[in-house]
Formats: structure tokens, C-alpha cells, sequence
């Protein structure tokens, strides 16, 4: 059984570590505040504009000039800070962000990743996605391994415009977890019941695979 | 120095056809709702706007778009504004796409005095196409130059005669860097209070930022995206 979105929030939930300052990207990143392991304190960066991001408010009492970069209603936690955007890219950029989730179209075997813009199709904007690439240390993607057409999103190279260069260090998708180095995906643990030959067969990418491939533990 | 003025259309007295025009706001969230509705209201056109969203298809700057008031857009997000993404796949529409933080960077540094900065931001991307690159400490790192505007309009939460302003949670956003960029800057407020009502350790924006300052007079402050947990 190939992960659902749950899922793939839930083993992101567990690279976080306490003490981290952690942006998440709009779509199934977000997910992953809900899976916090226990014991274990973080807080959220939304580069809109507030760290110490709380859960969607109580029906009734949602604020429009509180939102999260994903344009939703939230709260603030207790002990939380607004600023401006130069303040919260001033954050991003200088690193005193320890993690950055977010979403891909396509992500390479080299790092690059692509989530902005299908040229002549789709175009989004990159928002704050450029600058947390750019600088974010630790970078991990929460993505479907193929896309609606059944096409691999894992590849050897992006077709679409990119995003950042050389930045991606690590894969959660519905199939495995996969870790970026040297040129190369590195499979590191597989989805539940998936196979790896599934695996490989969705990877359109160079993946190398070890001898002994774990089943995560949700 | 009082800033005060009557209303929106002394406000914007002097916004002319093909002005670059900077307006604060994330989404729906710290815009000048006012002042847009005005620019709607007086037909300015062949604008060039720097803003990280241009609304929703019937609500901010959404408005200007649907009636061509806008030539070019400078922003990071286009997201969920069908018209924005139609106008500008069809080529009616000149778009310049930028990261967030180098444009919220761009506008601090235009009303802070420095022309340019380096920043590892859309490296390897289509946005350094043209511009420079240099390496610091053995990283890539491209030029972006300072904008600044004829008109920078923000929105805050309370503002004084002086022009003070504080902003309201995340409506604070871009409208602080470009309240410094403007050559002309506008705040709107939704509360305006006589000088020494506000405490000045709490100011956002100091008034020598802000040119003129008026009482909105009508804020509909509309949500985007509504999400919520049931009462319990």
C-alpha cells in the first residue's frame, strides 16, 4: 500500500528534531504539523510573516490579518513574533531556519528541483520557494512519486524550469524515502508493503538501492 | 508634521497613467482596499505594479487587472487569480516574476539607499538570466537591483498624524519596505489617532516614511482561504 498524503506528512514528522525552527511549504507540508512526535518542541515559520504558527482558529473566531503563506486562517502560539517580509527572508536566507518541507512538480537525481511554472500551461510564481532553495541547509521534498500521468517525478534531469539547483536532500514520496548524494538517489526505506522493484520501476532517476531496505514505521 | 489628509481621492491626487505603483499586502491580507477601489474608480491605466499577489479575480488588485488598468506586474505569486495567469499566458500582461524575499529585499533596499545586493536566490533559475553572478564564500550569488516607486501605498492597523504606523499580525508584511520606497507613499488606516496616542516604542514605520495618511473609510478585510476547527 502506497502512502496517502497522511502518510507522507507523518514520516516527514519524524526527521524533525527538537529545538528546529521549521518552514513548511503549502500542500501536504502542512500536514506535517499535526504529526509532531512526542517529547519533541518545534516551531513554525510561516514566511508570510509569523513564527510560532498555531493550528487553524476555532470556527468563528478566524482574523484576516492572520493567515499562514498559504493564504489560510490560523492561530498564534503562545510566545509567537510577527515581522515584515524582509525580517522573515532575513531568517531564511541567513539560516536561522533548521528545516524547509515543500512540494515539487519534479526533483533530479543532482539536487534541482522544479515546482513553479509548466511554461505555457501553468504558471504559479516561485513565492518565497527561490530564496528557501537557495538557502535552506536542509531540505526535504514531500511529493507523489509520479505525477497524474503516471510519468515519474524522480528524474535524471528536470524538464521544467527550475526552482533551486543542487539543494534537495532528501524524498519522502507515497513509495519510499529516499536521500540525495553524490549525483544519485540513495533509496532509504520503503513505503509499506510497497516492493522494491516498485520502487525502481517508478524511478525514473539513477536510485541505488542497498541490499537491505527497512519498511517505515508510521 | 501633520500627514493627514481627507480622503482617498486627495490621497492619490497626482497618480497618473503609467506610474510605477508599489502596494503592501499577502493575498487578500494588509492590501489597501481603499485606495484600489479609487484607482478603479479614477480609470489610471498603463501602470506598472510591484506587489507579491495581484488579488483575487474580483477583489484587490484582481480589479485593476480586470480592467486592464495594469501593464506590467512585478510579483512572486500569481497562485490562484485565473485572470492574472490568463492575461499573462496570452502575453497582455508583462510579468515579472521575482522570489519573495529578493522582492521584499528589492524594496528595502530602494527606500534604504542601496542600488543592489547579492543574493543565493534563483541561481540556476530563469530569474538570473541577464544578471550578474559572483561567488562569496564559495556560493553563487546573483545581483538584484533596488526598485523604488512613484506611489507606494501600504495599508496598517493604526496609524497617527504624524504618520506613524503599526500594522495588525501578518497584514504587517511587505507594506513596511515599501512604505520606505515610495516617492510618494499613502497609508490607509483603520484607525487614525492624534499624535502621542501611540506608544513609540511600538512603532512599525516611523512618519518621516509616509508622505500622506487618511482614515480608510471602509474595510471589508475578505478572507481567501477560511480554514477552521469545529467548536468543540
Amino acid at each position: 500500500m502506497s502512502l496517502d498524503k497522511t502518510g507522507i506528512a507523518k514520516r516527514i514528522a519524524q526527521e524533525l528534531r527538537d529545538g528546529w525552527y521549521v518552514n513548511l511549504g503549502i500542500g501536504i507540508p502542512t500536514l506535517v504539523a499535526n504529526y509532531i512526535p512526542e517529547g519533541i518542541e518545534v516551531e513554525f515559520q510561516s514566511e508570510n510573516g509569523i513564527l510560532g504558527m498555531g493550528p487553524f482558529p476555532i470556527d468563528g473566531d478566524e482574523d484576516a490579518d492572520l493567515i499562514n503563506a498559504g493564504k489560510q486562517t490560523i492561530t498564534a502560539l503562545k510566545g509567537a513574533a510577527y515581522f515584515d517580509s524582509a525580517m522573515s527572508f532575513s531568517m531564511i536566507r541567513g539560516q536561522h531556519v533548521q528545516l524547509t518541507v515543500l512540494g515539487a512538480m519534479e526533483v533530479a537525481q543532482n539536487g534541482d528541483i522544479a515546482n513553479w511554472k509548466i511554461p505555457g500551461k501553468m504558471v504559479k510564481g516561485m513565492g518565497g520557494a527561490m530564496d528557501l532553495v537557495a538557502s535552506a541547509d536542509n531540505i526535504i521534498v514531500a511529493m507523489m512519486h509520479a505525477n497524474r500521468a503516471g510519468q515519474s517525478k524522480l528524474l535524471k534531469e528536470c524538464s521544467l524550469p527550475l526552482t533551486g539547483v543542487n539543494c534537495v536532500k532528501k524524498v519522502v514520496s507515497n513509495l519510499a524515502v529516499m536521500d540525495i548524494k553524490d549525483g544519485k538517489f540513495h533509496l532509504v526505506e520503503r513505503a509499506p508493503g510497497v516492493s522494491v522493484e516498485e520502487i525502481i520501476a517508478a524511478t525514473e532517476g539513477e536510485l541505488v538501492v542497498p541490499e537491505n531496505v527497512p519498511e517505515m514505521v508510521l | 508634521m501633520n500627514k493627514v489628509v481627507e480622503n482617498v481621492e486627495v490621497a492619490l491626487e497626482g497618480l497618473e497613467d503609467n506610474m510605477t505603483v508599489m502596494l503592501g499586502g499577502f493575498g487578500l491580507c494588509g492590501i489597501p482596499e481603499n485606495s484600489i477601489q479609487q484607482m478603479v474608480k479614477t480609470g489610471v491605466k498603463g501602470l506598472t505594479c510591484i506587489s507579491n499577489n495581484a488579488g483575487v479575480d474580483d477583489f484587490g488588485l484582481g480589479l485593476l487587472l480586470q480592467e486592464k488598468q495594469i501593464k506590467k506586474m512585478i510579483s512572486s505569486y500569481v497562485g490562484e487569480n485565473d485572470e492574472f495567469e490568463r492575461q499573462m499566458l496570452s502575453g497582455e500582461l508583462e510579468v515579472d516574476l521575482i522570489p519573495q524575499g529578493s522582492l521584499a529585499e528589492r524594496c528595502r533596499a530602494g527606500g534604504a539607499g542601496i542600488p543592489a545586493f547579492y543574493t543565493p536566490a534563483g541561481f540556476g533559475t530563469e530569474v538570473a538570466e541577464g544578471k550578474e553572478v559572483r561567488d562569496f564564500n564559495g556560493k553563487p550569488h546573483i545581483l538584484e537591483m533596488a526598485l523604488t516607486a512613484d506611489f507606494a501605498i501600504v495599508k496598517a492597523w493604526k496609524g497617527d498624524t504624524e504618520g506613524n504606523l503599526i500594522f495588525k499580525a501578518t497584514a504587517r508584511n511587505f507594506n513596511p519596505m515599501m512604505a520606505m520606497a515610495g516617492k510618494i507613499t499613502v497609508a490607509e488606516v483603520e484607525e487614525l489617532v492624534p499624535a502621542g496616542e501611540l506608544d513609540p516604542n511600538e512603532i512599525h514605520t516611523p512618519g518621516i516614511f509616509v508622505q500622506r495618511i487618511f482614515q480608510g473609510e471602509k474595510f471589508e478585510k475578505r478572507i481567501e482561504q477560511r480554514t477552521v476547527r469545529p467548536k468543540e
